[in-house]
């Protein structure tokens, strides 16, 4: 089914929140291929507000496709790694894409919704990714439609420590009840919609799902009513899922890299049965001498960043793959593939920045622990 | 509006002299444009400087931009007080957020920077 028509503003495609981005003086760039606000205010104010209470994004640039039809589920454990046969109805699953390399082709989220799975795609990947199923479907002669909903149906997530008080205000769904990595579907301001408890800070959050023409109200109930929760852009979402060691597609994670070495073993179910890259991950389980992805926190006053050279004994060991502040730790931070002999936490690293190393040592992720709620009214999940 | 008692160049530095002193910082227009500013980098005191070079770095959360100096000379002084806390750039760009103070080896070099009005037309237009 093609995909609804996307309004473009200068040539890019643009979210149902556009207009009140700019309105509220957004900075917009170019992420993903869509027009997105980067900050509003202030990145660090942002950042700080979702630790402390709680922040909105539009995440509607992202892929939302529905796999419907008899073999639904049957493409959806063939082209994932993780086994959608556990995954019941109203909760969801982190989950890949794998080529037949082993390489990952996206990080997704499936919600399954009775008979139907919606999967969340990266919104670099959603036309590739989309293809990549139909192709799969064809090939594999399953019955299953292919439906990318991405321009008819917007996303607002709600995350920190006060989302829940904020979004019950706005959805008839019992949140109080509602478990972490679960959905159920509700009424949003009146509007019929998904309401699932999954995010990308490490904070209690919720990703809420709408028709397109309804979220410019949502946006503004939440952003300028009662509750005034601050809008959060781009900048701030990264500079929170880097805290809590959450992978980007393109950073920690890509085509060249398996998802054993980025600590993502869990997710790949070898005994759930054939799906695409299982004998290369199969082998790439046992691989020891592959680089291996760690985060580290700087020791000297520099700034790592994607792509810096990362060395030790004097000689080149590994490579940057996300870097910035940390608001919460007040540190600089950052994760890296490094040789799995250098990988172990404690280890002391040097990082070439403009030409000069400076020293950082390999920590523990997340770099701020995670506070979602594995069963609402349960102590934080650790870790 | 940007302060008529100094000078500043297109890539959004300004320069002020004062007798044999000439202070140096970025404008309000550049720390907007970065967002907060998290890192500074300065060069020492002693080091030289040359007009239109690089002579350190300013990064806010995403990205990482050369300060280019307006002038030429030998630094004489370093504000510590930037480096410790850089968000001073974003809140005081004109009066604390100031980086350096130069000793200028060819004050007519100012004659080629724009004056206040040029500038404001430079980021306005």
């Amino acid at each position: 089914m093609a995909a609804a028509q996307i309004p473009t503003r200068n040539g890019l495609p643009v979210t149902p929140l556009y207009d009140e981005h700019v309105r509220q003086g957004a900075r917009m760039v170019e992420f993903g291929g869509w027009l997105m606000p980067v900050q509003y205010q202030s990145i660090l104010a942002e950042h700080d507000a979702v630790r402390s209470r709680a922040g909105a994004f539009d995440l509607s640039h992202m892929g939302r496709v529905f796999i419907r039809g008899r073999d639904a589920m049957a493409l959806a454990q063939y082209v994932f790694v993780n086994d959608v046969e556990r995954l019941t109805d109203g909760r969801a699953q982190y989950s890949l894409a794998c080529n037949e390399q082993g390489g990952v082709l996206d990080d997704v989220i499936i919600y399954r919704l009775g008979g139907e799975l919606l999967v969340v795609f990266n919104a670099a990947n959603r036309r590739r990714m989309v293809a990549w199923l139909e192709q799969q479907a064809a090939q594999r002669g399953y019955s299953a439609a292919v439906d990318d909903q991405t321009g008819r149906i917007a996303m607002i997530g709600v995350q920190g420590p006060a989302s829940e008080g904020i979004v019950q205000a706005v959805c008839d769904v019992d949140l109080a009840d509602l478990e972490y990595y679960a959905s159920r579907r509700g009424n949003i301001l009146g509007s019929p919609g998904l309401i699932a408890r999954t995010g990308y800070t490490g904070e209690d959050g919720f990703e809420l799902v709408l028709d397109a023409a309804a979220a410019p109200q949502l946006w503004r109930n939440l952003t300028e009513g009662e509750a005034a929760v601050r809008p959060c852009g781009l900048g701030a979402r990264d500079t929170l899922r880097l805290e809590a060691g959450m992978p980007l597609y393109g950073h920690e994670i890509d085509e060249s890299t398996t998802p054993y070495q980025a600590g993502l073993g869990r997710v790949v179910k070898l005994a759930k049965g054939e799906f695409v890259g299982r004998a290369a991950l199969e082998q790439a389980r046992e691989r020891t001498d592959l680089p291996r992805l760690v985060g580290f926190r700087m020791l000297d006053n520099a700034i790592a960043r994607q792509g810096f050279e990362v060395q030790a004994g004097g000689r080149t060991v590994g490579r940057v793959t996300s870097g910035s502040p940390s608001p919460t730790l007040k540190a600089n931070i950052g994760m890296a593939y490094v040789e799995p002999a250098l990988a172990a936490v404690g280890q002391r690293l040097e990082i070439m920045v403009r030409g000069r190393p400076a020293a950082a040592e390999v920590v523990p992720v997340p770099f701020v622990p995670h506070r979602t709620k594995k069963r609402p009214g349960a102590a934080p999940k650790q870790g | 509006m940007d302060p008529d008692d100094r000078k500043y160049t297109e890539e959004h530095e300004w320069v002020q002299l004062t007798g044999d002193v000439a202070t140096v910082g970025i404008t309000r227009y550049a720390q907007d444009q970065l967002g907060d500013i998290v890192y500074v980098e300065l060069p020492k005191v002693g080091a030289r400087v040359e007009q239109s070079q690089a002579f350190g770095v300013v990064e806010s959360v995403k990205t990482a931009s050369d300060l280019y100096a307006p002038l030429s000379g030998e630094v004489i002084e370093v504000n510590r007080e930037v480096v410790d806390h850089p968000e001073l750039v974003n809140q005081d760009p004109y009066g604390a957020g100031w980086m350096i103070k130069v000793r200028p080896s060819n004050p007519g070099e100012l004659d080629r920077l724009l004056d206040a009005a040029a500038y404001a037309r430079h980021v306005g237009g």
